[in-house]
C-alpha cells in the first residue's frame, strides 16, 4: 500500500479537499447571485490587507491553534473529543477566576496563574468524560456532547446568578483588574520600533499558542509518552501487549486536551474580552475539529490550517460588511465542507489517488 | 398548582416532545442499522427551514412538508454516501451535516426573504392547525378525564398525532417484520446478513433513508406546527437531546416515547417556571435545562442500567473478498 509518496498524503490530498470544499462554496456564493471570484478578493483583502486584518486573523487563528490541538492530540490516541467547546468555555471561567482572584500587579506575574487556571479547569472538564470512557465504557464522543451543553447551561448559571456585577444587567463578569491586560500586537511590536494597529485583539496569547504547537510535537514525536499515545491510537491491542495501560492513556491524551482546549481562554478571555461574557468560545471549539482534521493532526499543520480559518473567519465578517448577500455563516459552510471532505469523505479522494500512484509505479517497473 | 395548571404543563409537554420523539424515532432506524447519526439536529434544521420557506411561497404547508422532508433526506444521502459508500468516519460526517445545516439555512433565507435568517410568518393554510378531536367539548363535562382529553389530547396538529403513531408503527416494523429483523441483525453483525444474501449497503441506506424522513417530519413541526415560521438555529440542540433521548431509551421504540416524554416535561417546567422549589431547595432554570444532559450521562455510564450500543454501530462494513 505504501505506494502513495508522504507529499501526496501530506499536502496533496489535504490541497484537493480543501480545493473541492472552495469549488462547493464558490457555487453556493454563486446560487446567492454574487461573484465568487470578487468575493475570495473581498474576503482575503479584509483578512490579510492591512495590519488591522492580520491582527483579527491571527488573534481568531490562536483560538483555533489552541482547539485544534487539543482535537489533534485525541485524535493520536484515536478519541474524538467533540467536547473542546465546553471545555474552553469552562477553561475560560478558571481563567476568569484567577483573574479576579486578586489584583494582580504586572501581566507578566498574572499570566503564569491564569494559564494554570485555564489548563486546570479545561483538563477537569474533559476528565470525567474521559473517566466514564476509561472505566465504565461510555462513548466519549456522546459525553463529551453532552458536557458541551452542561457547561453552557453552568455558565449561564453562574453568569446570571453569581458572578455577574450587583445592579447589573447584562450577564457578565466586572472588568478585569488592569494588572491582567494582556499587551496586544500593536504594543509588542512597539518595543521593537514596527507599526500595527492600534485595535486588533492579537496579543501575546499567540506566542503561547506557538509554544504549545511546538510543545505538543515535542511531546507526541520525541518523548515514551507520545510513542504510548501513538500506539495506543494505530492499535488498542497491541499496545496493550506491550504493556501500556488503555486507562491512562485514555486519561492523559484528554486531560492534556482538554488543558489545551482551556487554554483558548487565555486568549479570548483575558486577551480579547477582559471580562468573562456569555459565549466566549463563539463555536471555536468546533472549528478545532475542522483545524485538526484539515492539519492531519500535525502541528505545524494545525498551525497553517488555524491561519487559514482565521482568515476565513475574519475576512468573512468584512465579506457581510461589503456584499450583505453574503452572510458569515458562509464560514459554516465551508468550514462543514473542509470537515466533510477532509473527515468523512476522505475516501472519495485518497482512494482514486492512491490508484493513480498505484498505476504509475506499476507501468515504472 | 391546581388541575388545570397541570393539564396546561402536559398539554406544552406533548408539544415540546414531538420534534423529539420524531428525531429520536429517526436516530433510532439509523443506530439499529449500525450508521451512528449525531447529524439529527442539523436534518431538522435544514427541514424545519425548507419546509416554512416553500410553505410560506406556495401558500401549502403539504407543499412545505415535502419539501423539508427532501432537504432531510438529501443530508441523510450525503451522511449515506460518506459513511456507508466511502467507508468515512460517521461521527464526522454527522458533524459536518450540522455545520452544513447551520450555515445554509441562513444563507439561503438571507438570500430569499432578507429578514435577518428568517422566513415570513405563516398563517392559514401555510402552517398545521390544531385539530379538535371529536366530542371534545361535550366530554369536558366528565370529571377529570374530560378536561384532561380536551385540553391535553385533542387541539393539536396532525404531526403531533402522527409522531405518536410512529411509536407502535416502529416497534412492528422492527420486531414484527422481515425488514426490521434484518435492519436489527445487520446493526449486531453485518457479516451475517451479508452471508444471508441479503445487501447490507441497500439496508442501511433504506435506515438512512427513513431516519431523514423522520427527521424531516420533527422540523418540519418545528417551523410550521409548533412555530409559525423559521427562525435562525431555531432546533436549538433538539437534535441533541433526542440522542440523549435514544441513548436514555436504550435504542428500544416504546422507551424512546417515555424518555421524550420526560425530556419534553422538563422543557415545559423550564419554560413555565424560572425556578422551581423542590423541598426547600432553589433550583435554578438552567439545571433543568442541563438535566436531559446530566441525565444520558449518567445512564451512559451504567450507573443506572447499561446502555449497550448496536454492537456493530459506527464501523463501515467491508465486504470480504
Amino acid at each position: 500500500m505504501d505506494t502513495t509518496p508522504k507529499w501526496a498524503d501530506v499536502i496533496l490530498i489535504p490541497l484537493i479537499n480543501l480545493i473541492l470544499a472552495l469549488l462547493v462554496s464558490g457555487l453556493v456564493v454563486l446560487y446567492i447571485g454574487e461573484n465568487p471570484i470578487e468575493a475570495i478578493k473581498i474576503l482575503l483583502n479584509g483578512a490579510i490587507g492591512s495590519t488591522r486584518g492580520w491582527g483579527y486573523t491571527l488573534y481568531f487563528a490562536t483560538n483555533f491553534i489552541f482547539t485544534g490541538l487539543a482535537v489533534s492530540i485525541a485524535f493520536h490516541a484515536r478519541l474524538f473529543n467533540i467536547g473542546g467547546e465546553g471545555q474552553a468555555a469552562i477553561g475560560g471561567l478558571g481563567v476568569a477566576l484567577v483573574c479576579l482572584s486578586i489584583d494582580w500587579p504586572h501581566w507578566a506575574i498574572a499570566l503564569p496563574f491564569a494559564v494554570i487556571g485555564g489548563a486546570v479547569f479545561g483538563a477537569a472538564w474533559a476528565a470525567i468524560p474521559a473517566y466514564l470512557q476509561a472505566r465504565r465504557g461510555s462513548h466519549i464522543v456522546i459525553t463529551t456532547i453532552m458536557f458541551n451543553f452542561i457547561a453552557s447551561a453552568l455558565l449561564v448559571y453562574l453568569l446570571v446568578n453569581v458572578m455577574k456585577v450587583p445592579g447589573s444587567m447584562a450577564p457578565e463578569t466586572g472588568a478585569f483588574p488592569k494588572g491582567t491586560n494582556l499587551p496586544n500586537a500593536y504594543q509588542v511590536l512597539g518595543w521593537f520600533g514596527i507599526p500595527f494597529n492600534k485595535f486588533a485583539p492579537l496579543n501575546v496569547a499567540f506566542l503561547l499558542a506557538l509554544i504549545c504547537c511546538v510543545g505538543v510535537w515535542a511531546l507526541i514525536w520525541r518523548t515514551r509518552l507520545g510513542y504510548q499515545l501513538r500506539a495506543y491510537g494505530h492499535s488498542e491491542s497491541a499496545a496493550v501487549y506491550a504493556g501500556i495501560s488503555p486507562f491512562r492513556i485514555t486519561m492523559i491524551a484528554m486531560l492534556i486536551s482538554g488543558g489545551l482546549a482551556g487554554l483558548m481562554g487565555v486568549n479570548a478571555v483575558m486577551g480579547e474580552a477582559e471580562r468573562l461574557v456569555i459565549d466566549s468560545v463563539q463555536g471555536a471549539g468546533f472549528v478545532g475539529i475542522a483545524v485538526a482534521l484539515m492539519g492531519r493532526s500535525h502541528p505545524l499543520g494545525v498551525l497553517l490550517a488555524a491561519i487559514l480559518f482565521g482568515i476565513l473567519t475574519q475576512g468573512g465578517i468584512e465579506l457581510e460588511f461589503e456584499i450583505p448577500a453574503v452572510s458569515r455563516e458562509m464560514i459554516l459552510v465551508i468550514q462543514a465542507l473542509v470537515i466533510l471532505f477532509t473527515g468523512a469523505l476522505e475516501n472519495m479522494v485518497r482512494i482514486p489517488v492512491e490508484r493513480m500512484f498505484l498505476r504509475r509505479k506499476k507501468r515504472a517497473s | 398548582m391546581d388541575y388545570l395548571t397541570l393539564l396546561q404543563i402536559l398539554d406544552s409537554t406533548l408539544r415540546l416532545a414531538t420534534p423529539l420523539l420524531l428525531a429520536c424515532l429517526a436516530g433510532l432506524f439509523s443506530e439499529r442499522s449500525g450508521i451512528f447519526d449525531i447529524g439529527l439536529e442539523g436534518k431538522m434544521l435544514i427541514a424545519a427551514f425548507f419546509s416554512a420557506a416553500i410553505a410560506a411561497t406556495t401558500g401549502s404547508v403539504w407543499i412545505g412538508l415535502f419539501a423539508g422532508i427532501s432537504a432531510s433526506v438529501a443530508l441523510a444521502l450525503l451522511h449515506g454516501l460518506a459513511s456507508i459508500t466511502f467507508r468515512g468516519d460517521q461521527l464526522i460526517s454527522g458533524v459536518a451535516i450540522n455545520f452544513l445545516a447551520a450555515g445554509l439555512t441562513v444563507l439561503i433565507s438571507e438570500d430569499w426573504f432578507q429578514q435577518g435568517g428568517r422566513t415570513p410568518q405563516l398563517a392559514g393554510t401555510a402552517r398545521f392547525n390544531p385539530i379538535n378531536l371529536p366530542f371534545a367539548d361535550t366530554l369536558n363535562s366528565v370529571p377529570i378525564l374530560g378536561p384532561f382529553y380536551k385540553e391535553v389530547l385533542s387541539g393539536h396538529t396532525i404531526l403531533v398525532y402522527a409522531a405518536l403513531l410512529a411509536v407502535p408503527l416502529t416497534w412492528y416494523i422492527l420486531f414484527r417484520t422481515r425488514f426490521g429483523l434484518r435492519l436489527r441483525a445487520v446493526g449486531e453483525n453485518p457479516a451475517a446478513v451479508d452471508t444471508a444474501g441479503v445487501s447490507v449497503t441497500r439496508l442501511r441506506y433504506s435506515a438512512v433513508i427513513i431516519c431523514g424522513i423522520l427527521c424531516g417530519l420533527a422540523g418540519a413541526y418545528l417551523a410550521t406546527g409548533f412555530a409559525a415560521g423559521f427562525v435562525k438555529e431555531m432546533s436549538a440542540g433538539r437534535g441533541f437531546i433526542a440522542l440523549a433521548a435514544l441513548i436514555f431509551a436504550k435504542w428500544r421504540p416504546w422507551q424512546a416515547l417515555g424518555a421524550t416524554l420526560l425530556f419534553g416535561l422538563l422543557d415545559a417546567l423550564g419554560t413555565r417556571y424560572q425556578n422551581i422549589e423542590i423541598v426547600g431547595f432553589n433550583v435554578p432554570v438552567q439545571f433543568m435545562q442541563a438535566l436531559p444532559y446530566i441525565l444520558t450521562v449518567v445512564i451512559l455510564a451504567g450507573f443506572v442500567g447499561k446502555a449497550i450500543p448496536p454492537r456493530a454501530g459506527g464501523q463501515p462494513y467491508v465486504k470480504e473478498r
